[in-house]
Order: C-alpha cells, then sequence, then structure tokens
C-alpha cells in the first residue's frame, strides 16, 4: 500500500470521471417510464399554451363577441359537397335559420362560403406576455370576408370562441394549481420541518392547529371563507384570495408528512454525523434534512395539483369561487351546468375532456417522479 | 495489505503513555417516559445509569454487551449528541488550551462556542455505511463537512487535505467527485472513518464500526483503524457487541449491562479471567474455530433486563447461574480487585469463572 500512495501523490491525477448524482440518476429512471414522459410532455404543452401564450393559441382575443350565437362547432373539411378535395382545409359559412317548431335558433353550414384555414395568419392584435406586440395567431381563417369565423369548439351566448374561452380559463385554473400549490409546499414543508425538528410545544402547537383545520369539513370551510370575501374586490383579489384559502386548507397534510419525514431523517446518522462535528441546526435543517425530505414534498404536490385544480372549478361551479368576468373552467362548467345547455349547446362540455387530461397527466407524471425520485431503490 | 500492516506494526511498536485524554465520572443519562395528554413523566429509561471509565491517550476502549445496554447511548452522551442527565467527562483540550498547553475542561459545562471547538478534537464514526453519508452529496462533499463547520474554505487546500485522507483509507483520489451508493459497505465506512480524521482529533468513538459489514471486511476495517490509530496517535472508544472483534482491537475492555459497567480490565486479563458471570456468559458465545472443541456454552436465560424497570440488587440476578439471595437484595458495588481490574459482584474473585 505505501508504494501505492507514492505513486499517487506523485501524480495528483483529477480525472473528472463521469459520476452519477442524485439528479442525473433521477432523470436517468425518469426518462425509462414512458407513461411519466408522456404526462410531463403534456403538460408542458397545456402550461405553455394556457398559462404562456393562449393569445397566440387562439384564433380570438377572449373579449371578441361576434353575431354567432351559441353556434354550433365548425367542422374542419378536406372535401366539399361536390366531392373535390382541397389541400388547404376549410369551414363552411354559418347561416342562422330560425326553427319555427322548436322556436331555437339553429345553425346550418353554407356550402357556399368557404373560409380556408391557415397557420400563424394575422388577425387581432394582442400583446405576448404583455410586453411584445404581435398580430400572428396560430391557426384562423384566411378569408377577408368580414363574416368568415372558425369556432372549432362553437360559441357560447355572447358568441365567443369557446376553444378560446377554454384556453384563457385553462390560465387562471391551471395558475391556481401551481401557484397554490407552491403556496401550500412553503407553509406545509415550513411548519412540518419545525415542527419535527424542534418538537415540545411548537410541535403540540402545529400538531393541534393540523388536527383542527383537518376537522372542519372542506366544503362548509371553503363556504365560510368564500363569504368572507368582501363582494366589491375585484376579480383578480378574490382569485388571490382563493388561491391562499385553498393552500390554507391543504398545508396541514403535507406538514404532518414532512414532520414524519424531518424525525425520521434527524436520527440518521448523517444528520447526527454533522452534529457531533459541531454544525448549527440550520446547516442540519437545510444540508441533511430538507434535501431528504424534498424528493416526497414533490411527488405529494405533484399529485396534489389535480386537486387544487378540481377544488377550484367545483368552488367556481358552486358559485363560491371565481366569477365572471374571470374566466376558469370552473367558471365555464357553471355555463354548462344546465339541461337545456347540454341539450342545445352540447359544445360547452369540451372543458370537461381539457380537465380530465390535465389532472391525468399530472397523475401520470407524479406517479413516474415517485419512482424516480427514489432511485436507490427497486433497481 | 495485511502482510504491508505487519511489518508496518513491527517496525513501529505501539507506544502506549500513561496520560487520561478522557475520564468520566458518574455519567448517567435518563430518558423521561411521558404519558397522557399533558406529557408527565411517568418514569425514566435509564439508559446509562452511573458509568465511570477513562480512555488512555492513544489507547483502545473496547465497550461490550448486549443490545440496548446503553453502549452507543454511552458513546453518545460523552459528545453531547444526547445531553447527559449528570456526570462529569474530563478532556484534556488542545484546542481550549493556550500557548501549546493542553486544559482539561469538563465537557459539560462547556458553552456552545467551546464546545464546537472541542469538537474538532472528538469525532465518530457510525454503524450504518448506508445511513452515515447523505446520498444526496459527494465523498468530498462528505468529507470536507466537518472542515467547513470549523470554518475552512473549499479550495484547493481543502481538496488536498480530502484526497490525502482518502489515500489514507485506501480509497482513490478519482473517487472524490463519487456519490455514496456508487460504493459498497466497506468503502463508504472507510468514507466515514476520512470523515472522522479530517479535523485531526485525539478522540474517535466508534459505534459499531464494523458490526454491519461481512467479516472479512470487518478485518480489514478493524487493521485499518488500527493502522490510523498508530499514525496519529488517536485513541478509539470502540463501541461492539462482537467478542472477538473486541478483543482483537482494544487494550482495555468494559462490559456494560443495563446502563451499567460491570467489569473493566485490560483485555487479556478480561478474557483469560472474567470476574463478572455476565462476562463469562458473553465470552462463551464466541466461536472457536476448532472443529474438535466441545462447546460448553453458558445460555443465558431471558432478555435484556428493562431499564425503565429494572430488577432489585444486582440488575444481572435473575439471569445468572450463580445468584444468591444477597444478589437480589443488595447492589454490588463497582469495586477493583485485581491491578487495574475492575467489577461489580458480590462474589467476584470467589466465583471460579472460564474465560477463553
Amino acid at each position: 500500500m505505501a508504494v501505492a500512495e507514492q505513486t499517487l501523490a506523485s501524480a495528483p491525477v483529477r480525472r473528472k470521471q463521469a459520476s452519477q448524482s442524485y439528479l442525473s440518476l433521477v432523470w436517468w429512471k425518469f426518462r425509462k417510464n414512458r407513461t411519466a414522459v408522456f404526462g410531463g410532455v403534456l403538460l408542458l404543452v397545456l402550461h405553455i399554451a394556457m398559462v404562456g401564450v393562449p393569445e397566440f393559441v387562439s384564433p380570438y382575443l377572449l373579449e371578441r363577441t361576434s353575431d354567432y350565437v351559441e353556434a354550433k362547432p365548425q367542422r374542419i373539411r378536406f372535401f366539399d359537397q361536390e366531392g373535390n378535395f382541397h389541400l388547404r382545409p376549410f369551414v363552411y359559412g354559418l347561416e342562422k335559420k330560425i326553427d319555427l317548431a322548436k322556436r331555437t335558433r339553429v345553425y346550418v353550414d353554407d356550402p357556399i362560403r368557404i373560409y380556408p384555414l391557415g397557420f400563424f395568419v394575422a388577425g387581432e392584435p394582442y400583446q405576448l406576455f404583455g410586453l411584445i406586440p404581435l398580430k400572428t395567431h396560430l391557426y384562423g381563417t384566411l378569408s377577408d370576408d368580414p363574416a368568415a369565423s372558425v369556432f372549432i369548439m362553437g360559441t357560447d351566448a355572447l358568441g365567443r370562441d369557446w376553444f378560446t374561452r377554454i384556453l384563457y380559463g385553462g390560465r387562471l385554473s391551471l395558475m391556481i394549481g401551481l401557484i397554490g400549490q407552491l403556496m401550500t409546499i412553503a407553509f406545509g414543508t415550513i411548519l412540518g420541518a419545525m415542527s419535527g425538528y424542534y418538537g415540545g410545544w411548537v410541535d403540540q402547537l402545529i400538531q393541534r392547529a393540523t388536527e383542527l383545520l383537518g376537522a372542519i369539513p372542506d366544503i362548509p370551510l371553503f363556504m365560510a371563507l368564500a363569504a368572507a370575501i368582501p363582494s366589491f374586490w375585484s376579480p383578480i383579489s378574490v382569485y388571490f384570495m382563493l388561491t391562499l384559502i385553498l393552500s390554507f386548507v391543504r398545508w396541514g397534510g403535507l406538514a404532518r408528512q414532512v414532520r414524519g419525514l424531518i424525525l425520521s431523517l434527524r436520527e440518521r446518522e448523517y444528520a447526527l454525523a454533522a452534529k457531533s462535528a459541531g454544525g448549527s441546526d440550520s446547516r442540519i435543517m437545510f444540508r441533511h434534512l430538507l434535501p431528504g425530505t424534498m424528493s416526497h414534498v414533490i411527488v405529494i404536490a405533484t399529485l396534489a395539483i389535480p386537486g387544487m385544480i378540481l377544488s377550484e372549478t367545483a368552488l367556481s361551479w358552486l358559485g363560491l369561487g371565481l366569477r365572471p368576468p374571470l374566466t376558469s373552467w370552473g367558471v365555464l362548467l357553471q355555463d354548462a351546468a344546465t339541461v337545456r345547455a347540454i341539450h342545445t349547446t352540447p359544445w360547452e362540455l369540451w372543458t370537461v375532456p381539457f380537465i380530465l387530461l390535465t389532472i391525468l397527466a399530472y397523475n401520470m407524471l407524479g406517479d413516474g417522479l415517485r419512482d424516480a425520485l427514489d432511485p436507490y431503490s427497486g433497481r | 495489505m495485511s502482510v504491508t500492516n505487519q511489518t508496518q506494526s513491527q517496525a513501529q511498536p505501539p507506544t502506549k503513555n500513561d496520560t487520561i485524554l478522557l475520564d468520566v465520572k458518574g455519567l448517567k443519562k435518563y430518558f423521561p417516559i411521558q404519558k397522557g395528554f399533558l406529557r408527565r413523566t411517568v418514569g425514566y429509561v435509564k439508559a446509562v445509569d452511573d458509568i465511570s471509565f477513562f480512555v488512555r491517550e492513544g489507547e483502545t476502549l473496547g465497550v461490550v454487551g448486549e443490545s440496548g445496554c446503553g453502549k452507543s447511548t454511552a458513546g453518545r452522551s460523552i459528545i453531547r449528541l444526547y445531553e447527559p442527565t449528570a456526570g462529569q467527562v474530563s478532556f484534556k483540550s488542545q484546542v481550549l488550551g493556550s500557548n501549546g498547553q493542553t486544559k482539561t475542561v469538563n465537557l459539560l459545562d462547556l458553552n456552545a462556542q467551546e464546545m464546537k471547538s472541542v469538537r474538532q478534537e472528538i469525532s465518530m464514526i457510525f454503524q450504518d455505511p448506508v445511513n452515515s453519508l447523505n446520498p444526496r452529496m459527494s465523498v468530498s462533499d462528505i468529507i470536507a463537512e466537518p472542515m467547513i463547520i470549523h470554518g475552512m474554505k473549499m479550495g484547493q487546500d481543502t481538496e488536498d487535505i480530502i484526497v490525502s485522507l482518502l489515500e489514507r483509507v485506501g480509497l482513490r483520489s478519482d473517487h472524490l467527485r463519487r456519490y455514496p451508493h456508487e460504493f459498497s459497505g466497506g468503502q463508504r465506512q472507510r468514507i466515514g472513518i476520512a470523515r472522522a480524521l479530517s479535523l485531526n482529533p485525539s478522540l474517535v468513538i466508534c459505534d459499531e464500526p464494523v458490526s454491519a459489514l461481512d467479516v472479512s471486511i470487518q478485518a480489514q476495517t478493524l487493521n485499518l483503524l488500527q493502522d490510523l490509530q498508530k499514525d496519529f496517535n488517536l485513541a478509539y472508544i470502540f463501541v461492539a457487541h462482537d467478542m472477538s472483534v473486541v478483543e482483537h482491537i482494544s487494550d482495555r475492555v468494559a462490559v456494560m449491562y443495563v446502563g451499567k459497567i460491570v467489569e473493566m480490565a485490560e483485555t487479556d486479563a478480561l478474557f483469560t479471567n472474567p470476574l463478572h458471570p455476565y462476562t463469562e456468559a458473553l465470552l462463551s458465545s464466541v466461536p472457536k474455530p476448532d472443529p474438535l472443541y466441545k462447546p460448553h456454552r453458558i445460555m443465558m436465560q431471558g432478555e435484556v433486563a428493562d431499564p425503565s424497570n429494572p430488577p432489585s440488587g444486582c440488575y444481572f440476578h435473575p439471569r445468572c447461574r450463580y445468584a444468591q439471595d444477597l444478589c437480589k437484595e443488595k447492589s454490588p458495588e463497582f469495586r477493583q480487585i485485581k491491578h487495574d481490574h475492575w467489577t461489580a459482584c458480590h462474589f467476584a474473585g470467589e466465583l471460579k469463572l472460564e474465560g477463553i
């Protein structure tokens, strides 16, 4: 050994070897899970389209109304009435008719008016991210006819494009999920970590508080808190208040889990080693304990975001959450929640697949993360 | 590697001196048992109950006993990982002394700042090679941590120290950027040892450092610990439950039972001529590498006594095959029977006990 030592010492080789850090292991394992990657990509697309740039993806702006009230979705076609193939897809114009027997207004396709569709067409001007002035939309009609329209998912009672509304509604609904969950993580982790690390009366206080919160049924608590929001507040303040309420109700569970983890981690020998070397409380907390809880917290948070989104949807649907003129998925569902709507304007239910897709994607991602974030087990 | 070790040990005979490094007197650690809503204390687990021992510079004190007898708690109480209930722990500190002089301090009296400084001189090696290294930190971060805690900056100098430590414990410098999961159990334990040595301590508390390793790795690790002891003049408190391991590494041995030291002597004296029936029973459990040997093992009845509710008199009497009425009534005194051979048994010296 002495000889080996000398050669090593005389040649101070510091080879930068490819070493597997925790994160690279996580990525390696996550990548192999196709479902989770699919969920992740789907979420990325949904978030970019809705939270990031709904102005660009939608053919119209949110406020734009039209004369087509409760119009059915326009089918995208490649073949016209004579059976001729068009390379460029098109929609027929809509013609309003009154059904005298049913006493309702109906729209029928007008095969004479053909509106060709295109990508990246110029439309109403908007500002991307509130900064960059743009006129380009992802898709739209190329026709100059002022009556030209493309409502792939129909319109609402004010003649607004339903797909546009879904996109803008997703912005608030998805953001309530993200921001609300971030706040839940902040509350839950800080309080849980304090509870677990300091113990004693701090622990008692926090634990009793979570029990108290957990003992109150959710919906009445929401109703009480939502009723406490003054009615003269601007819709956006209501929105932030609602986010706060949602995370306030939900931090308890996470705090308990973090507390449990901290209790177990602080007896781990590496935490004891740092303590025996004289490491400060904050060092042990931030270097050894909290990083150990993060994988768990991220998984729990990912799997809880759908609950957050659904809560918003449910509350808004009940009329306790967001209200028009704000557009969220809950608000959109409110429109669609009448028998009349299901009967005469079933396309207003297009919101539902988007909600389902988002929630499924979050669950796929969460499941994948759960397996990947614990890369040391079950190889 | 063992060959080189032997030649080294012949070249440098161990030099022992009589300077006492650590002197523990009457150390107690009681954990309160709390019940009910108001958390009233209804009793205590006497994990460490009034133990006294000392460690000389550069020597190894083995501490043995069955699981749950307070060995680890004793080790952790010394370094105040657990705040001891009572007692005195005198430690000869270099750091707190001035002008190169050492200063003997009672660790339990030190304030937080002084205690932090002393922690440079006392380090710990842990049992579980999986749990003792943070999986999120690279080897270099792990070994550097004590140095950073004590105010060193991460840089070329620190890295040089880490590399030399790694090489000293038998790892390579290119292991520096790796993560704990990329190593075997024995290698991880070596990383733990390098971390313990990074601040150049004079006392290392080894909390069952080889219990979780397989036998061949145990031997390597023990040899490494012995080499390091010679090189750095380290004193070890070596907590273990394996008698043969303790025999191999220790200069003196303390046997613990239910929070108390029942026998303490030099290794040879204790192994050949035990004075406490508990020590005798432990020794009879050591397997002999001789197929013709007919063992007559002493099977102890029952479990280790409950430290929250110990038996009357001598704690060992319900399991002792020599127990008499006196043992149930009176707790034996821990007394010196022969030179440097202490025991707590009413009939020490009168019984004819068998060693190895």
